[in-house]
């Protein structure tokens, strides 16, 4: 077992620092990689966590639970433990944990991914001893499209359904997925409208200074409306429920890297399935490792059995510890757990009664 | 075959027939007739020969992709299709040549088949490398021989009609089902063939529009209609209407969906072999004994839908064809002939054939309302749905016309039934839950027996909707379980005993009369009374 780090069943430990990366249970002391629910959980005394991630984590945990926040690339010593956060490139304040003590450095990298996203920071490797990666899309079948690409395509997708007078309703996870949506959307095609979920992720990112286009809350349009022409950017769970109905017309599409397969696509049930992932993809997880360039990987949040042996095979030391919250066995539970959006309120009934944003 | 590959995703993406005619029917628009016609070789159901091995295809996908042959399998489980795994593991391709998709087949895919091992690796390579990973999928589903894409060969049809009535009105469906008969090749000339305006060729297979009856309303009686003595009464079958034709030497055999049964009903075929040139027949097709007893559509139902029909079915499950009109004689169309006169031309026509798989359907003797109904209380036992009542001196009309032809069913079978399960709908219905699974007693516990997703009013589904959003115990994929509190009577025509059901018991065309609000799930029915009200055995 590494000296820095242990995998536990509460998550990952430092018994050196005597803190939690990412606890699956409420623990005294917690150090959060980004805001989704399945990281940065409810009920810890203290939390150390990005500074861009505040406004997120503020709306999401406990205002009584203590909070401290660091610049990226800032130190800061806990129990003799040198730790910094740098940027991960998955979402708004996502960021990567780099700990140092004794001369070793590990890296967890959260969630993470390579490649463009105008709504956070750029993905920043980070030489180290030790590398605790995600697998979500650790399969070679997974290769994103280009941003531009997809985001054209996204586009090209309204103005069709424009034109023949039907809404388009764009499903993406609350927090992270869908402002990165936003800000690739062309505002001049029409009017955008956010879904509650999605709303109060906009505000916390209005608020942290990322810009985005215009958007007005679903919740304020009163009476008859015409939607004709309009972009809706909702949470998936809100696909086939009654809030629908308002919509008329409407062409249904779900963004998300599990939409590479059609599988899942017919399965969700939608009209189109875009390609958008806010994970790396099989490409770019090795070119991380590689140029991370650790002595030892460990792989979690995934395929994690799959991408250890390939690794082994290709000459790294890896192996796979269990985090239990994305498993290979259920693709389709990593789907919709796997919470890109952590939202609480992603449960079918609870988004039906929609919460309006916070004001 | 950039189009082509458009025009999969296309269908691929949408449930809508209307819109996956409108796909075909664009794609045809702009195709050159080779390309068009592959696509409807394709889309109607052809496979190309087996071009490669699928071993093969693994193997060297895997070494394009750079990775060992235990990750493309743990891939190839995780996406679930051979051809998608391969379109989405090898690196995208370079290039993107555009060729047709004609020209595809003919000189990249088929010539496949005759080339070495090393040769087919190079050709496949060179494949992948010219095609992006949409293009690749549907090539890679071309050679490996699976391409499906939920269309079925009526909806092509209709879809090269419609492209082809843009400038000539004369090509029907029917026109273009008649030129796809038989072992139909994909060329240009072929394809120009089905454009052909001049739709002489097709006039020989021609049907004509089916007479459909009207509902007799069962509780006001036939009283209504008139003296008894007007009508003739037969069996209403429960089987599959249709028209068989015998013209110049050919049989056609239509469907009431308006489909050419090519093949299917082989007996049925043979025998109208014996009817004169010139002969249209109407009736209803029915698996029965050569004793002439009528089975249960359940037995039909084994026959329908299959393309080859092996000896064995053909033995356990006989086709008789019942005819009960004469549309044509002679090359005449005498529809316009009062019924009694065509029933008259009609046994002489059955009687010269003299053939076991072709009976006319019997008339029931009685002189009044009463002996009828009294007749009509027996149609279970025959296996009939009821009578059909038709006006001796009536015309055979197109389409469901009031007037001539009544049918009058048996009072459906009843029963209270508690809902256990409820799902969502499709299209219009798809926000809310409109399909319901029912349940009967069998001792403490309930035993689901049957589906039905009509018979209430927008009213009465936007209630039960919110019943089952607030009363859910569990949910199975989109598969509601509700606590059981509703009590719904159930209507359905027939039933019989299957092994498929957990009840043991199908039931044929459920749907709720009505909202039993008066009762509480205790007193819903128990499986037992529903088993009593199986037909002996």
């Amino acid at each position: 077992m590494n000296a820095l780090l242990q995998s536990t069943p509460r998550g990952l430990y430092c018994p050196a620092g005597d803190f939690y990366v990412d606890p699956r249970v409420p623990v005294e002391r917690a150090v959060v990689s980004h805001a989704h629910s399945d990281h940065a959980r409810w009920g810890c005394k203290r939390y150390l966590a990005a500074q861009k991630s505040e406004q997120l984590l503020r709306m999401r945990l406990s205002p009584d639970a203590q909070f401290h926040f660091l610049a990226f690339g800032e130190s800061h010593a806990v129990n003799g433990v040198k730790l910094s956060f740098h940027p991960a490139g998955h979402m708004l304040g996502s960021a990567q944990v780099r700990i140092e003590h004794r001369g070793q450095v590990a890296v967890v990298t959260g969630d993470y991914k390579l490649g463009d996203d105008p709504t956070c920071e750029s993905w920043q490797p980070i030489h180290c001893d030790l590398m605790v990666t995600e697998s979500t899309f650790g399969l070679p079948v997974y290769r994103w499209p280009s941003e531009q690409v997809t985001m054209a395509a996204i586009n090209e997708w309204w103005r069709a359904n424009q034109a023949i007078g039907k809404c388009s309703v764009l499903y993406g996870y609350a927090i992270g997925k869908s402002q990165r949506l936003l800000a690739g959307l062309d505002s001049t095609v029409g009017p955008i409208y956010t879904h509650g979920a999605v709303e109060k992720g906009v505000q916390a990112y209005r608020r942290s200074g990322v810009r985005l286009p215009k958007t007005t809350y679903v919740g304020t349009i009163r009476g008859k409306h015409d939607w004709s022409k309009a972009m809706v950017v909702a949470v998936p769970s809100a696909h086939g429920t009654p809030w629908m109905r308002r919509f008329g017309r409407a062409s249904t599409a779900m963004a998300s890297g599990w939409m590479a397969v059609r599988g899942s696509r017919r399965r969700r049930s939608v009209d189109r399935g875009f390609v958008v992932s806010d994970h790396v993809d099989w490409p770019t997880l090795l070119q991380a490792i590689d140029a991370c360039d650790p002595d030892r990987v460990w792989v979690t949040h995934g395929y994690s059995a799959v991408v250890a042996r390939y690794l082994n095979e290709a000459g790294r030391d890896a192996q796979a510890i269990d985090s239990g919250l994305r498993t290979e066995q259920d693709e389709d539970a990593a789907a919709s757990l796997a919470t890109d959006d952590g939202s609480d309120a992603d449960t079918d009934g609870n988004s039906e009664r929609e919460t309006p944003p916070a004001p | 075959m950039i189009d082509f590959a458009a025009l999969y995703h296309r269908l691929d993406s949408t449930t809508k027939t209307n819109e996956k005619i409108a796909a075909m029917a664009d794609y045809f628009g702009l195709a050159n007739p080779a390309d068009a016609a592959w696509a409807t070789y394709f889309l109607s159901g052809g496979k190309l020969r087996r071009l490669v091995p699928t071993k093969l295809l693994r193997q060297w996908a895997a070494e394009a992709a750079g990775i060992p042959s235990w990750l493309f399998d743990e891939s190839y489980q995780s996406v679930g299709d051979l051809a998608e795994t391969i379109s989405l593991i090898v690196p995208p391709g370079e290039s993107r040549e555009e060729m047709p998709l004609s020209l595809w087949i003919t000189s990249k895919l088929e010539p496949l088949k005759t080339l070495s091992e090393d040769q087919q690796r190079d050709a496949v390579l060179e494949i992948w490398q010219q095609t992006d990973p949409q293009m690749r999928f549907v090539v890679m589903k071309l050679i490996t021989g699976a391409f499906r894409v939920g269309v079925s060969k009526r909806l092509v049809t209709r879809a090269i009609a419609q492209f082809a009535q843009t400038s000539h009105p004369d090509i029907t469906a029917d026109v273009v089902s008649h030129r796809l008969m038989g072992d139909w090749q994909p060329s240009a000339a072929a394809f120009q063939r089905l454009m052909n305006p001049d739709v002489e060729d097709a006039v020989v297979s021609q049907p004509y529009p089916f007479c459909l009856a009207h509902p007799l309303d069962t509780a006001a009686g036939p009283g209504a209609l008139g003296s008894a003595h007007e009508f003739l009464a037969e069996w209403k079958w429960d089987g599959i209407r249709g028209q068989v034709i015998r013209r110049q030497g050919q049989t056609f055999v239509w469907s009431r969906g308006e489909e050419l049964m090519e093949g299917r009903w082989p007996e049925i075929e043979a025998a109208a072999e014996s009817l004169p040139n010139g002969t249209v027949v109407d009736g209803e097709i029915l698996a029965a004994l050569a004793s002439g007893q009528v089975l249960q559509f359940a037995q039909l139902q084994r026959r329908i839908g299959r393309k080859s029909i092996g000896k064995k079915l053909l033995a356990e499950v006989p086709v008789i064809f019942h005819a009960f009109d004469l549309l044509e004689e002679d090359g005449t169309d005498i529809r316009d002939q009062p019924l009694a006169y065509r029933r008259q031309r009609l046994e002489a026509v059955v009687h010269q054939v003299d053939h076991p798989h072709l009976c006319l359907t019997q008339l029931i003797t009685g002189s009044s309302w009463a002996d009828w109904s009294n007749i009509r209380e027996t149609s279970r036992e025959m296996n009939a749905e009821g009578l059909m009542l038709k006006r001796r001196d009536g015309r055979y009309d197109v389409g469901r016309v009031r007037g001539n032809w009544w049918k009058w069913k048996v009072e459906p079978y009843t029963i209270d039934a508690v809902l256990i399960y409820a799902q969502k709908g499709h299209g219009k219905r798809s926000s809310l839950f409109t399909d319901y699974t029912f349940a009967l007693w069998q001792g403490d516990t309930l035993v689901p027996f049957a589906k039905a997703y009509s018979g209430l009013t927008d009213a009465e589904i936007q209630q039960v909707d919110q019943f089952v959003r607030k009363n859910t115990k569990e949910s199975f994929g989109p598969v509601r379980s509700v606590t059981p509190e509703l009590v719904m009577e159930l209507a359905f025509e027939g039933l019989q005993r299957s092994k498929r059901h957990k009840s043991g018991i199908a039931t044929r065309f459920p749907r709720i009369l009505r909202w039993r609000h008066d009762k509480r799930p205790a007193d819903a029915n128990r499986l037992s009374d529903l088993l009593e009200l199986l037909p002996s055995e």
